[in-house]
């Protein structure tokens, strides 16, 4: 039997046998550009010409000072067009499909950063696109799903089920299976059958060649730890990519939403309260119930709002290689004031969650101890739910007077 | 043991009917009266779905279904409990439908041994592949139990044959691409994949995803063995209630 993505007991696929040539198709076009040397350099040169690559390293050095413990750096993937890391995957799997010939493209999105470069790719290489994404998701990220839609895509609010990221994966499983001939589906994390967790992370790779490269020229060493958030873990494991043959400690950091022990949070290795278990087409930790049930998850950054996480993060946990830690959506918020009051960031959400547990440990350590927090994306687009965190009455007010202008 | 409960249907009827149903939906009661109005109107072999939470192959129809029974309280082992009971009242085979994360969840090993003494004989577990199946196939094997597998249009023909070598019971052809419930049209190239089909397997073929009326039965009269309806009968107990089930099985061939 040809590889079939395992990592340890994780990973696999799980697939309907509709799909079983689509994967197969999917998985040659995926091989044979990862021995293509020429694939790795024209997506280089489109990201540096589209999309502001390398992304820079910053130095945070009034955080630095504030906790007056470890050098903390900041990875700037929020510099991306569309902004966020999401893009690396997105426009690495455009080129795909132009190898495939394919004229259409779907995804699922959480946050909506997914979606967006998802659209924003389809608009660059003239795909048609539909996104799915949760309704509960379309509410909390209205900007994303208006961007969206002028970048010529369909956005298409899921009503089952948790009605956010988990769902959005199923329903563009239900339009692929029926649409595979035209269609490709670009799944926007390091989860799913095979081979997608090892071609997103792949293309995620991007960021932690770099990211090891820049910290050797900047400090002339290496990181001692490496924080990145983690949802499906794409991000995570495009920074960890970087550092797994080196002596770094890796840090993973969960949705703790409103507390590990409140139930309502989205922590599948940091917690105790997920299982092994076989969903959206791979085996890893689920939050679900004794029956196999899907549970419903919580948190403030619908991006990391997820039942499931990535196999080869599971293993990596399983062995030891990578520590998980949980923040909640509270010292999420905080974090997020905290760096954009000190070093004028303003990290996503999701991000945000790197930040916590890097601020947590840095006054532990001594000033020639070196954190690098990876700054998924940018926070822009959770104006409205950060707004709302922070019971801003100006903000309110704003939205008040807006409201009535359309009333008007 | 289902193969040859098949043979022997086939030599008293010129095509039979297997019904699909999500066990707990709307309620317990209901689908017990449902499958009791199914029988009564001849069906000849029945699909009982365990739901689950993410129903990935299943379109709008069922996937509701499935949704709506967890939220009455429909657990695995009510449905077991559900299985047993049918398939000790009525004399057809019932096989389970369900997802991979239910068998995982509860032991495959268990999983099968409690679908022996329940008297189900087989089972349809769509998003398990053969080549992930190497447990389940163990499993059900030493419980005699058929393993049901999958053909679908875009299936390569010696994919097809590596099928037929673990599959057991019957074949579940899909009529078409996409998920359940949405229109089929069945046209020669149809036909082509039907005999793709034959040649790969000796075991029955049945044929479902758009089955719903007496005129798609009737087409499919000599081409299979087996007609599945599946998402329609979901319609009509949605849109006529369970009083219209026998009546809408009775008219289709």
């Amino acid at each position: 039997m040809n590889d079939r993505g395992y990592y340890g007991q994780f990973g696999g696929a799980y697939i309907p046998e509709i799909l079983v040539a689509t994967f197969d198709e999917l998985t040659l076009a995926y091989e044979s550009a990862k021995a293509d040397p020429t694939f790795w350099q024209e997506f280089e040169e489109l990201m540096r010409t589209y999309s502001c690559r390398p992304t820079p390293i910053t130095f945070a050095e009034n955080l630095t000072r504030h906790f007056g413990g470890a050098q903390i750096y900041i990875k700037r993937e929020d510099l991306n067009h569309t902004g966020a890391h999401k893009v690396n995957n997105v426009m690495g799997q455009g080129l795909l499909i132009k190898r495939m010939g394919k004229s259409r493209v779907i995804a699922e999105t959480g946050a909506g950063q997914h979606g967006v470069a998802t659209a924003t790719m389809a608009a660059k290489f003239g795909l048609e696109c539909t996104i799915y994404m949760g309704e509960v998701d379309v509410a909390r990220q209205r900007p994303n799903v208006f961007w969206m839609e002028r970048l010529g895509a369909d956005v298409v609010p899921v009503t089952h089920g948790s009605r956010t990221l988990k769902d959005a994966i199923n329903e563009a499983f239900r339009d692929w299976v029926t649409n595979m001939d035209t269609t490709h589906y670009a799944l926007g994390t390091v989860c799913g059958p095979h081979p997608f967790p090892a071609m997103v992370s792949w293309l995620q790779s991007i960021i932690g060649k770099e990211a090891r490269a820049q910290m050797l020229e900047r400090t002339n060493r290496l990181p001692h730890r490496v924080y990145a958030c983690v949802g499906g873990g794409s991000n995570a494991m495009g920074i960890f990519s970087g550092f797994f043959e080196d002596e770094v400690e890796l840090i993973g950091v969960e949705a703790g939403g409103r507390g590990i022990d409140s139930g309502a949070h989205a922590a599948r290795l940091a917690s105790k309260d997920a299982s092994l278990g076989v969903a959206q087409g791979y085996k890893t930790f689920f939050l679900q119930d004794d029956d196999g049930q899907m549970r419903h998850t919580h948190s403030v950054a619908a991006g990391l709002d997820y039942v499931g996480v990535s196999p080869i993060l599971s293993h990596l946990h399983e062995q030891g290689r990578v520590r998980f830690e949980s923040a909640t959506d509270r010292e999420v918020v905080d974090a997020l004031a905290l760096t954009v009051r000190k070093e004028g960031l303003i990290p996503a959400l999701e991000s945000s969650h790197a930040f916590v547990q890097a601020f947590k440990e840095a006054p532990e350590l001594s000033s020639d101890d070196i954190l690098l927090i990876n700054q998924s994306g940018r926070g822009d687009k959770d104006i409205f739910t950060v707004a709302d965190a922070f019971g801003d009455p100006k903000w309110e007010q704003f939205i008040r007077d807006k409201a009535e202008q359309y009333n008007a | 043991m289902l193969e040859e409960t098949i043979r022997a249907k086939m030599s008293q009827k010129d095509i039979l009917l297997m019904t699909h149903i999500v066990i707990g939906y709307p309620s317990f009661d209901d689908s017990l009266r449902v499958v009791e109005s199914m029988v009564e109107a001849g069906v000849d072999l029945m699909e009982l779905q365990i739901p689950f939470s993410e129903p990935i192959a299943d379109g709008p129809v069922i996937l509701h279904a499935n949704q709506q029974a967890l939220a009455a309280g429909s657990t695995v082992e009510r449905c077991m409990e559900f299985g047993e009971q049918v398939s000790k009242r009525f004399d057809i085979p019932f096989l389970v439908m369900t997802y991979y994360n239910i068998l995982f969840k509860y032991g495959v090993g268990r999983f099968a041994e409690r679908l022996s003494a329940a008297g189900l004989q087989g089972a349809i577990v769509p998003d398990l592949p053969p080549e992930e199946a190497e447990t389940y196939l163990a499993a059900m094997k030493a419980n005699s139990l058929a393993p049901i597998f999958i053909y679908s249009p875009n299936t390569r023909s010696e994919r097809m044959k590596l099928i037929d070598e673990v599959a057991e019971g019957l074949i579940y052809c899909v009529a078409r691409k996409g998920v359940t419930g949405a229109d089929t049209s069945f046209s020669a190239e149809f036909g082509d994949y039907l005999s793709r089909c034959r040649a790969a397997t000796k075991l029955p073929l049945a044929l479902g995803f758009g089955v719903k009326n007496a005129e798609d039965v009737e087409f499919l009269r000599g081409q299979v063995e087996i007609a599945v309806i599946g998402t329609q009968s979901i319609r009509v107990l949605e849109d006529e209630g369970i009083g219209a089930i026998k009546g809408f099985i009775e008219g289709l061939r």
